[in-house]
């Protein structure tokens, strides 16, 4: 019986043996790489966890306290890696439970596998218990889905759900697998997916593309480029650096580009959009080429169409053809993946340094520090900023540090004041601003790059929508620092409410417990920190611990984040004040 | 930028999911499908949806870009009506007595170039096929005499211009 069983997991092909459904999934799993696993069990996947459960040298499934924190859990993982997470769930309400990861997923490109439990084939439709059409629901919000109602199909089908959620751009996919399925008995063989005959991920580059954007860059008076995660997802950091330090060209960020090109590169500008930096937005109107890279001119980095860089000829290096003139009517489309068509037109590139213009940045970057950055760094009113401890964390992580934040101001300031040095370090719900995110993400981060420090920067808010992970950060022993910026308030909100609602503060006020005791509750390391004489000490005490660590940093309640461009208005008239 | 009817064209291959994952496209941005069909295409496991719009040229290239970066969809085309050849089919179930006691029927059906598909002691079924404005037309020269039951298919069309698919196909296969 041992050696039938040592066999069986020797070889991920079975020719011959008959294995049930449930154990062929996890010899997919392990053919694609997978040896982590976020999920949380139920009637419809249990022979699938009796499976997990013999297979657990080999594949580790953590426990997450909800459903919902196994899918962002798996985003944080393939965020740090670049690999496919992979989160698992029951039917009905587990299924449902994952829907708001898969939806932030879907929207931020990040390639992970949800798998689910479904009733039996023979009860679809029946309204049995636990039922629900997850197919139908995650349509929507998923790369790919499909349900599994043979066992016979499991290899091919999680063999395409591999493939399609980490070529081209990445997404999320969804497999529903029925009860019989998991059951039943097939001779199993793995091969994994090369291609699918209707889907073609990834543009071919067009050369006389390339030529004209290069001529257009190479006489470009006042040339911007502004990048985003499609750096990231296509591993073209060198490849933009280069082209970047040849063509001399100021270069600004998404907040998912983020961490592509270390913080203190000289010509690293800074953040576009809503809460982005001043003169990367301003200047976006007075640039003559704009050069945009990996990104989708969200509404949140454009500001009103109606004024965004009319004056400028636009060049969008872009792996998904939906994207080009989705938004932004551009004059050059260059499809194609980011590492191929910037290794592709670097050559063509004249080396040029645009001195003046980059002048024109850092004289905008003055004009922001003393309106805002100073007072968000260097306060004297007796109030912590948020601005202050994330300055404290890169003193003491020296900028090394994974940052995964939440959504709202402390995402905001974080992504603003945050350092890097190294790419894949920004986790944040970027296009989603899916509140609850930090927390879970955070963990699966941690878990992917355990030799890296993680610090999870969250709001007293979107702490609360996923807390119970103190649980499964206890029971891991995963050392992630969480950083609760706590000022009593929905603070983004309340700041809209102020600027925008005559002060009306519907809803924003919290009332909150004692989050020290409540970490301590799950065993964590915890410390409050009210003054500013303490913040630099504790901040490096939790820094210097091994174990995971919890700092409530009490802030100002009513703080704003500046500059803003209001919803609706132009990148020129974005507001310091 | 007016509104005019486009013909979209979806190559696919036949995957049961599909056809809720193109009419999400369309409902996400509250545009509305005049007509939808789904048939097999020229090729051999591949088919065809034609989908029917009234707006404006501009969403239906976003459209039609969304649908074709679904991972089951070979390709998808947009045309106007004056780049298609295009019908639709239409059944009216109309009460056999009045085929002896209004001979204007008679008229309409030679005229409209319609065919009487079945006849039995208490119906009629007329058959036509053509542009949206000829069954229109029928279906108001009919209605005063009572129509039992009235269908009409969504349209159906062919291009003028070629569509690669079959080339599409082996470049997939062979990237």
């Amino acid at each position: 019986m041992e050696t039938v069983k040592a066999k069986r997991t020797a070889a991920s092909n079975k020719v011959g043996i008959k294995i049930s459904g449930a154990e062929a999934l996890i010899h997919c799993l392990l053919a694609e790489g997978v040896d982590l696993i976020y999920g949380y069990p139920g009637g419809a996947i249990m022979p699938v966890y009796d499976e997990l459960y013999k297979f657990q040298d080999k594949l580790t499934h953590v426990l997450t306290r909800h459903e919902q924190a196994a899918t962002h859990a798996a985003q944080g993982f393939a965020r740090v890696t670049g690999k496919v997470g992979v989160a698992m769930a029951t039917s009905g309400p587990g299924a449902t439970n994952l829907v708001t990861g898969l939806a932030d997923a879907q929207i931020d490109s990040t390639p992970i596998i949800c798998i689910t439990g479904q009733v039996p084939r023979h009860l679809l439709g029946s309204d049995a218990f636990q039922e629900t059409d997850i197919i139908g629901i995650s349509t929507p919000v998923t790369k790919w889905n499909y349900q599994i109602t043979k066992a016979s199909e499991i290899p091919e089908i999680m063999a395409r759900a591999f493939y399609i959620a980490r070529s081209g751009r990445p997404g999320p996919v969804l497999i529903d697998i029925t009860k019989n399925a998991q059951f039943d008995e097939f001779e199993f063989t793995y091969e994994p997916c090369n291609g699918v005959r209707s889907y073609k991920p990834v543009p071919k580059p067009d050369p006389a593309a390339i030529e004209t954007a290069a001529s257009l860059i190479n006489s470009a008076k006042r040339p911007y480029i502004v990048f985003g995660q499609g750096i990231i997802l296509g591993e073209a950091e060198a490849e933009l650096k280069a082209f970047v330090e040849k063509s001399g060209i100021p270069a600004a960020w998404t907040i998912l580009g983020l961490s592509a090109l270390e913080t203190d590169h000289p010509l690293n500008v800074g953040m576009v959009g809503m809460h982005g930096n001043y003169g990367p937005n301003v200047l976006t109107n007075e640039c003559d080429v704009l050069i945009a890279i990996g990104m989708r001119f969200d509404d949140r980095v454009t500001g009103n169409l109606a004024t965004y860089a009319k004056q400028a000829k636009i060049v969008h290096f872009e792996i998904d053809p939906a994207e080009v003139n989705k938004n932004v009517k551009v004059d050059i489309a260059v499809l194609g993946d980011a590492k191929e068509t910037l290794s592709q037109i670097l050559p063509l590139i004249d080396k040029n340094s645009h001195e003046e213009w980059l002048s024109e940045f850092h004289k905008k970057y003055e004009e922001e520090y003393q309106a805002v950055i100073d007072g968000d760094l260097n306060p004297t009113k007796p109030g912590l900023t948020m601005g202050e401890v994330i300055e404290e964390i890169n003193l003491a992580s020296k900028n090394e540090a994974v940052i995964v934040t939440d959504v709202g101001q402390h995402q905001m300031i974080a992504c603003r004041y945050a350092k890097f040095n190294q790419t894949k370090s920004n986790i944040t719900s970027g296009g989603l601003g899916t509140m609850g995110f930090a927390l879970p993400a955070a963990i699966g981060a941690k878990m992917g790059a355990q030799e890296r420090e993680v610090v999870a920067i969250i709001g007293d808010g979107g702490y609360q929508m996923n807390i119970q992970e103190l649980a499964t950060i206890f029971q891991n022993k995963t050392a992630v620092k969480i950083v609760v910026l706590n000022n009593d308030h929905l603070g983004m909100v309340r700041q809209w409410q102020e600027l925008f609602f005559e002060s009306r503060y519907a809803s924003t006020v919290m009332t909150n417990p004692d989050f020290v005791k409540i970490a301590e509750g799950y065993y964590i390391k915890a410390q409050r920190v009210e003054a500013r004489e303490d913040l630099r000490s504790a901040v490096e005490e939790m820094m210097a611990s091994d174990e995971p660590y919890f700092l409530e940093v009490r802030v100002e309640k009513e703080d704003n984040v500046f500059p803003m461009i209001p919803s609706g208005a132009s990148v020129s008239d974005i507001r310091l004040k | 930028m007016d509104n005019k009817w486009f013909t979209i064209s979806v190559y696919s291959e036949n995957h049961v999911g599909l056809l809720n994952r193109i009419s999400g496209i369309f409902l996400k941005r509250h545009i509305n499908i005049e007509s939808l069909n789904v048939s097999k295409s020229e090729i051999d496991g591949v088919s065809k949806f034609t989908i029917v719009v009234f707006t404006t040229e501009n969403w239906t290239q976003k459209i039609v870009a969304q649908i074709e970066k679904q991972i089951e969809v070979i390709k998808a085309f947009y045309h106007t009506d004056e780049e298609t050849i295009f019908q639709e089919s239409a059944l009216f179930k109309i009460a056999s007595n009045l085929l002896f006691d209004e001979r204007q029927i008679q008229n309409i059906i030679k005229e409209s170039n319609s065919q009487i598909v079945t006849v039995s002691r208490e119906f009629f079924v007329l058959a036509k096929t053509g542009r949206r404005g000829e069954i229109d037309e029928m279906y108001q020269d009919l209605k005063p005499f009572g129509i039992m039951q009235f269908v009409r298919s969504g349209r159906i069309a062919v291009t003028k211009a070629e569509m690669q698919i079959t080339a599409l196909l082996k470049e997939f296969q062979t990237n």
